[in-house]
């Protein structure tokens, strides 16, 4: 693949938050346990903000004049901040939710289903 | 403070005070004390105050400073409107036993009080006041009126015990069979003499017609009241509402009376009242008798006024032009306006028959004795029926002489027909009531043929012993349970008070006296009336000779059931034993009453033992003395549509060619019915029953009092019947039909209205919604709570867009 003759550029790391966003799709996907659900959505998030910071950085660009400033890597700050919010509430789920089933399969929360 | 002020101040009082009680014991009376017992004492004490007050407000008329300049009272009294009208001296009269001083002419008005304490309202000329009208009249009619009416109450303390407690009113039977058992209205009989008191009161002292009329329909409302005291008695509710609707059939007459004046006059107010200006407004005795009138040597004398002449000569005058002092005159000559005049007098008089129980308007006074018996000593001897004399004389200036003579014969017919029928009733109340009835057609008959004050000396002497009377019948009725005079009989011995003064009461009211010499008062004033008659009687030989006649005829009519009435009564044997050994005296609050009444009715005719020198004449303290001073000013007036009719001066009367022939044919015919009556139920010598028989037909017509209640059965009662019955089935038929069927027709259209509702409105919205929710149904399947499988539904399906995307950007220009 020519990827790997050509030096690093924005492709290579769109590659890997690809691999990042499908690993975490698959890790959402098959885990039966909350917590690896968990797991599986910071992936997901990670593999997006590495798109963004890619996307965003000078060095990666060939077209300086277009610079797109620092947005991306704000976002992606934006994106850990909610992530570690977003955690942070499911954790104190999956704990409320083992305090009252002594589990936390998320095969068994299904108790909302139509 | 002179009399202009003291004056309307006492007796505003006086009147105040009755309603002060009724107000209290309207509110407090079922707390005063033990079943009310202390409203007696509330409503007494009430009424002896306005009696104290209006004995001092006599004494002031009588000894105080009646003359005091009209400016100087007027600048003392502007605060409530007070003026005073110094005209003319109280003229000097002797009754009694020195007829003879002749020739003392009130040419000039009497002195009378009169002001405005309150204006309710003023509209265009037309002021609506509070006002009163004090004269030598209301000063007596206040002192008389209130001096039996304290009497009346305390007896009613005695009469009324019963009511203190339970009753059980045996009278009244209820659907069940039992007796009617209701709690005891001592304290409401109080209070509605205190508002009977009230009125009375009022109307008296009222200064205007208008005041005059609101008063007089309060009497007529609390004579309703009381009347229907035992209101669960079906005869009790039925006589007081035949009084009070007899009594608007006189009031109709009235109102239209006091239309004319108002049309004609512009004024409400008796006299002249000097408003704070000092502007004399002139009352409608000064418009109808003007003191100085145009080309007229006799002033005050009883022509239209100028609002009259106007109205009838409308179609003369051109629009806008004021007709000339001349043309008033010639106008005024060829009797324009007199017509108005004489419907007003006709009109006003026509209130005093329903009031004063006149022919025909007499039916509701005997009906009326089903009231407690002080209430029929009150209300149907002293006052009520009192009130239409009194407006008569009050009205005096007024009064066209055809008027005058209808007046007259009214009386007379009244006179008779009730002194008839007194002679057939045994139940010892309605020989009392028809015996009011004759004794106010005396009243009427006197004033009608010019006898002022004989005719208001009669209303003062009659109140007095017909209140008497009245008490002493109630007296008996309290001990023996019964109104039936067949049933009683020698109750002398039981009850002596009560007999001997109703024997008085007896002699009073026949005019029992020594001719020319001395008597009790009814001889006074009977004979008065009598000699007026007679001097009618030479004036006018066409009306005259009736009037004397029954005039003299009465007297005898009066001696006769009087002396049936006390002989039935009071002397023989027992006629019913049962009856007889329960009677028992009535205690001493009842029967002091009596004494008391009894000494006024043999002395009230008398001077009193003094002879003052007051207001620059020399007289005996006499009520025809001071009611000589309330003399409406001016000659009595001739007659214009009736020419021939001449009433003669009251004074012509004194002349012993007149007065002594006249008071040997009352005295005479009086004794013939003392006689009579002696002779059928005293030694009985004659059988009545004989008597009975022998004129069956004449018996009939006097049983059946003349047949005047089939009589207004067959005339008014079945015909109002009828019209109200055919009005009814109208109603009910036509108008009920109508609404019915609206109705109907309503209900079908709401019927329809439904029905698109129900199958338009509510399907639509059922389809909706039955249709949302199988979609909704069908839908839940997908959500099946997995959270992986949502995982992957996200996954495939954003997977699925971006492919799709792309294959349609590729696929895309």
């Amino acid at each position: 693949m020519d990827l790997l003759s050509q030096p690093v550029g924005v492709s290579h790391y769109l590659v890997v938050g690809a691999i990042l966003f499908i690993s975490g799709v698959v890790c959402m996907a098959v885990k039966r346990n909350a917590i690896g659900v968990l797991m599986g959505i910071e992936l997901v998030l990670n593999g997006a903000n590495v798109n963004f910071v890619a996307f965003s950085s000078n060095f990666l660009r060939s077209d300086q004049g277009h610079s797109l400033g620092l947005d991306g890597q704000l976002i992606s700050l934006f994106v850990i901040v909610l992530a570690a919010a977003e955690a942070a509430v499911a954790l104190a789920i999956a704990l409320n939710y083992y305090n009252n089933h002594s589990t936390i399969d998320v095969d068994r929360a299904d108790e909302l289903k139509g | 403070m002179n009399a202009g002020d003291s004056l309307p101040l006492l007796l505003g009082l006086a009147v105040l005070l009755p309603l002060a009680s009724f107000t209290a014991i309207v509110l407090f009376g079922r707390w005063m004390g033990k079943a009310g017992i202390l409203a007696s004492y509330v409503a007494t004490g009430a009424i002896f105050g306005a009696f104290v007050l209006s004995a001092i407000s006599f004494s002031i008329w009588y000894f105080g400073d009646l003359g005091a300049p009209a400016e100087a009272a007027h600048a003392e009294a502007v605060a409530h409107d007070a003026a005073v009208v110094d005209t003319g001296h109280a003229s000097a009269v002797e009754h009694g036993t020195d007829h003879a001083n002749a020739g003392h002419h009130t040419a000039r008005p009497p002195k009378y009080f009169a002001g405005d304490w309150y204006t309710l309202g003023q509209f265009g000329k037309l002021k609506v006041t509070i006002g009163y009208h004090i004269d030598a009249l209301t000063i007596v009619m206040f002192c008389m009126v209130t001096l039996i009416a304290t009497l009346i109450h305390f007896y009613a303390f005695g009469y009324m015990h019963d009511e203190l407690h339970e009753v059980t009113d045996h009278e009244v039977t209820l659907s069940n069979g039992h007796h009617l058992h209701r709690p005891g209205r001592f304290h409401r009989f109080f209070q509605y003499l205190s508002l009977f008191c009230f009125s009375m009161l009022g109307l008296v002292v009222a200064g205007n017609i208008a005041m005059v009329f609101v008063f007089w329909e309060l009497v007529g409302i609390c004579s309703y009241f009381l009347i229907g005291f035992y209101i669960e008695r079906k005869s009790a509710s039925n006589a007081a509402n035949k009084a009070f609707i007899v009594n608007r059939v006189g009031d109709f007459g009235m109102i239209i009376g006091m239309m004319a004046l108002w049309a004609g006059l512009g004024t409400f107010t008796f006299g002249d009242i000097k408003d704070a200006k000092g502007n004399v407004q002139q009352g409608i005795f000064s418009q109808v008798r003007q003191e100085k009138i145009a080309g007229e040597g006799n002033a005050y004398r009883l022509l239209p006024p100028d609002g009259m002449v106007k109205f009838a000569a409308r179609n003369e005058i051109a629009a806008g032009v004021e007709p000339t002092p001349d043309q008033m005159n010639k106008w005024r000559d060829q009797n324009y306006g007199y017509w108005l005049l004489v419907i007003a007098g006709l009109g006003i008089f026509c209130g005093c028959v329903g009031k004063s129980a006149q022919f025909p308007l007499h039916v509701w006074l005997p009906d009326a004795m089903e009231g407690p018996t002080p209430v029929s000593a009150l209300v149907h001897s002293a006052t009520m029926v009192a009130a239409g004399v009194y407006l008569v004389g009050r009205f005096y200036p007024v009064f066209a002489a055809e008027v005058l003579l209808v007046i007259a014969y009214t009386g007379a017919i009244t006179l008779f027909l009730a002194a008839t029928i007194a002679i057939t009733a045994t139940d010892i109340k309605r020989v009392l009531a028809y015996s009011t009835v004759s004794q106010l057609g005396y009243m009427m008959l006197s004033l009608g043929v010019g006898g002022w004050v004989a005719g208001l000396f009669h209303l003062i002497t009659h109140a007095f012993f017909k209140s008497l009377l009245f008490m002493c019948s109630g007296s008996v009725i309290h001990a023996t349970h019964t109104n039936d005079m067949m049933k009683m009989g020698g109750l002398r011995k039981k009850m002596p008070w009560t007999a001997y003064t109703m024997l008085v009461g007896c002699l009073a009211i026949m005019g029992a006296g020594i001719p020319l010499l001395v008597g009790l008062s009814g001889y006074y004033s009977k004979d008065s009336i009598v000699a007026q008659a007679l001097s009618f009687w030479n004036n006018n030989p066409r009306h005259g000779a009736v009037f004397f006649a029954i005039a003299a005829g009465g007297a005898a009519i009066t001696a006769f059931y009087m002396f049936r009435l006390w002989f039935l009564t009071f002397a023989g044997e027992p006629r019913d034993h049962h009856v007889y050994d329960h009677a028992h005296e009535s205690p001493k609050v009842m029967y002091m009453p009596l004494v008391i009444l009894a000494a006024f009715a043999v002395g009230v005719g008398w001077n009193a033992p003094l002879r003052l020198n007051v207001h620059g004449a020399s007289e005996w303290l006499s009520v025809t003395a001071l009611l000589e001073q309330a003399r409406p000013a001016g000659d009595l007036p001739n007659g214009v549509l009736l020419p021939e009719l001449d009433h003669p001066d009251e004074h012509a009367s004194h002349q012993p060619t007149i007065h002594v022939v006249a008071a040997l044919v009352a005295s005479g015919t009086a004794l013939v019915g003392f006689l009579l009556a002696v002779a059928f139920y005293g030694v009985r010598i004659l059988n009545p029953n004989e008597v009975k028989s022998q004129f069956a037909w004449i018996y009939r017509l006097l049983i059946n009092k003349w047949w005047f209640d089939e009589l207004y059965r067959v005339i008014f009662i079945r015909p109002v019947m009828l019209i109200s019955q055919l009005v009814s089935n109208f109603d009910k038929k036509v108008i009920d039909w109508f609404i019915d069927s609206l109705a109907r027709w309503t209900i079908h259209v709401a019927n329809f209205d439904a029905m698109i509702d129900r199958y338009i409105v509510d399907n639509f919205v059922n389809v909706t919604a039955a249709w949302t929710w199988s979609i909704g149904n069908s839908l839940r399947s997908l959500q099946t709570g997995k959270l992986r499988q949502y995982v992957m539904l996200i996954v495939i399906g954003t997977v699925a867009l971006g492919v799709l995307i792309r294959w349609s950007v590729a696929a895309g220009p």
